[in-house]
């Protein structure tokens, strides 16, 4: 059947998705950000080669700056790989910024719990307890769609509302700091509590070599694994998954109990890492950032680490450019929407092009 | 006796944005297209809705603009998905994580602006009467066109040919496109209608709800919105009742809270995200339901070329 020619050219699918293509897109959605990024700052009123300069280039231009790049990385990169499993078998994961959240309370309660009484044992403890949080918050929609066929976007954003009033309950109410001054955070964990600085001079810390680990991890799991190929497969054409006898179900406990475990231990290395106690707000939502990160990333390990360093400096570009020139922070969340969509629309690239029909053909 | 009055009002200002958000989000998802950028959209109508309001005093042009806000929201939307066949689900996703930044840039000077709540009809004798006074003939004209707008849908998908021409386009694109309709142009207008009113319910948070824009002030309301499409079973009138009883729980716990209830307040505002899944476990439990009255091609990207 004839697609509707316009112009003389007609949209036509790949036989298979173009692999320059998929590898293209992401500079290119990149570069198309950077120059809308150029219009708005001028639309705002500043100087685009200046404020371009302050969000992309100025962050970088001390070790202190790369060492907070690789901290906002950390939580991105991990989070992101599990997400991007989750996408390649269609589970649309949206909660992790909620998953995140129980984390950060499991593993913040831990080190409250042990407050006075720590040692060396605390630290994997808090992680453990961390990426088991997370975990046990993504069963319940991962429950909910394979036993009650709900929707797990829905039920795993709702949960993202309820886990951030929880913690806003605890941070105001028991768990407040008796000496704070009634203000609604935790005490300051110990130093046993805290993921020791792995650079002298900045705040790198622990978290990222586990963060890379993770990487590894998934990397093993998409090429190496049956599972990672029953996702793929269940994600691509649930029929032939279906006559192969890959579960679907299967695919979403796995990716959404991966999903939120990493989402978790994301949560514990923020508190035990950058904050170093419990707050009202664990991240700048993370866990909606790394959906793009996944996206970005192409729903590869490796691409996602390479997503969740550029996601990183959206975030650090946002504060310097609001310290150096002023600019609001909200523009950060422009930015990160932007890049998506110019992701997003040069991707038809990928699946599809362009072919020349001569007039006779049409019709 | 004035108490039940203000349970009632309060009741009808919670439901209307979820009424306008879900009703646009039902006819959306009638053409076969799933837009996850309903909480985005309805950010940028508070945003647009206020700031138009607050700059030229006059309502009137506010919510029009709210409406024009989300429709290009929505543009930029079916651009992408039905023009450039991007997944739907992804592209939802980025609207919103784009409405959410760009509502509070367009926000940042907005914030602490006083503004005065959308005008309530006022008609002398009738409004005053006890309890139906100003339940029936005291709303301000969004919830009466609120009213009209689910009336309207329900005629429009029951009634006339456009309706049906939506819905085939829905369940069985590639018949409606022999058929000869046009898939883009009928799912275009689908998703901008779609957009228009969620920027509508989005202002009406802004402007009568809580006369005051705040960064992310709708707090998951898109997404209630959604949900609310599948507890309805894309029906209008089931879209009406189900944002009544979801206004009927916001306003519950913010009484019991008021009324000294004893359990924390995070624990009483949970109930409204709570009841969201709860509701969408009983829904959608019966997947031969779900299935019966979902349009069938929902979230599919459709190209006549194949």
């Amino acid at each position: 059947m004839a697609g509707e020619a316009l112009f003389g050219v007609r949209l036509e699918r790949r036989p298979t998705p173009s692999r320059a293509m998929m590898l293209a897109t992401p500079p290119l959605a990149v570069l198309l950000t950077v120059m809308a990024g150029a219009v708005m700052f001028a639309a705002l009123g500043f100087d685009p080669s200046a404020a371009l300069k302050a969000y992309f280039i100025s962050p970088l231009t001390t070790l202190y700056g790369v060492g907070e790049l690789a901290v906002k990385a950390t939580p991105l990169a991990m989070i992101g790989i599990g997400l991007a499993l989750g996408f390649r078998g269609n589970v649309w994961n949206i909660g992790a910024e909620g998953q995140l959240t129980l984390g950060a309370i499991c593993a913040g309660g831990l080190a409250l719990a042990f407050y006075g009484d720590e040692g060396w044992w605390l630290l994997p403890l808090m992680m453990a307890g961390g990426a088991a949080g997370g975990l046990a918050y993504a069963a319940i929609p991962a429950f909910l769609c394979t036993r009650f066929n709900a929707n797990e976007i829905l039920t795993s954003l709702m949960l993202t509302y309820v886990a951030t009033l929880l913690l806003s309950y605890l941070v105001t109410g028991p768990w407040k700091d008796p000496d704070g001054f009634n203000f609604p955070e935790s005490r300051l964990f110990n130093d046993e509590a805290l993921l020791p600085v792995i650079l002298e001079g900045t705040r790198l810390h622990l978290g990222a070599p586990m963060a890379l680990a993770a990487v590894a991890v998934g990397w093993v799991i998409v090429a190496r694994t049956l599972i990672g190929f029953q996702i793929k497969v269940v994600g691509l054409t649930p029929i032939a998954a279906g006559y192969a006898g890959f579960s679907q179900a299967r695919a979403i406990w796995f990716t959404l109990l991966l999903s939120g475990g990493l989402a978790g231990l994301a949560g514990a290395i923020e508190v035990a890492g950058p904050i170093g106690q419990l707050q009202p707000s664990i991240s700048p939502g993370y866990g909606f950032t790394a959906i793009i990160v996944a996206f970005l990333g192409r729903l590869h390990p490796l691409g996602v680490l390479l997503a969740a360093l550029l996601m990183a400096l959206s975030y650090l570009g946002g504060e310097q450019a609001q310290i150096e020139l002023g600019l609001p922070l909200a523009v950060t969340g422009v930015f990160q929407g932007m890049l998506l969509f110019f992701l997003l629309a040069s991707d038809f690239l990928t699946h599809y092009r362009l072919r020349r029909v001569s007039p006779a053909a049409v019709g | 006796m004035e108490i039940l009055s203000l349970i009632a009002l309060s009741i009808v200002a919670a439901a209307t944005p979820l009424l306008f958000a879900a009703l646009g989000e039902l006819i959306t998802e009638k053409s076969g297209v799933l837009n996850l950028g309903v909480e985005g959209t309805m950010l940028v109508g508070a945003v647009v809705g206020f700031a138009v309001t607050a700059l030229t005093g006059s309502s009137v042009l506010g919510v029009p603009a709210a409406a024009a806000a989300g429709a290009v929201m929505s543009a930029l939307f079916a651009l992408l998905t039905l023009n450039l066949l991007a997944n739907q689900v992804a592209t939802g996703l980025a609207l919103t994580l784009f409405g959410i930044g760009l509502s509070s840039l367009i926000g940042q000077d907005f914030v602490g602006t006083p503004l005065e709540r959308l005008p309530r009809l006022d008609i002398p004798g009738l409004s005053d009467l006890p309890i139906i006074g100003p339940l029936f003939f005291g709303q301000d004209a969004l919830v009466y066109l609120s009213l009209a707008a689910t009336g309207g849908v329900a005629w429009f998908l029951s009634r006339t040919r456009g309706g049906l021409v939506l819905k085939a386009v829905g369940e069985n694109p590639a018949a409606a496109h022999r058929l000869g309709h046009s898939v883009l142009r009928v799912r275009w207008l689908a998703v901008l209608f779609g957009g228009a009113m969620s920027g509508i319910g989005g202002a009406y948070l802004s402007l009568a709800y809580t006369p005051l824009w705040a960064e992310n002030m709708t707090a998951g309301r898109g997404w209630i919105a959604l949900a609310l499409v599948v507890f309805a079973t894309w029906r209008p009138g089931r879209v009406l009742l189900g944002a009544y009883l979801f206004g009927g729980v916001t306003i519950a716990q913010l009484h019991a809270q008021s009324a000294g209830v004893t359990a924390p307040s995070q624990f009483m505002s949970m109930l409204p995200y709570l009841a969201t899944i709860l509701v969408l476990v009983l829904i959608s439990r019966d997947a031969a339901r779900i299935r019966l009255n979902a349009p069938a091609s929902i979230g599919k990207v459709f190209h006549p070329g194949g």
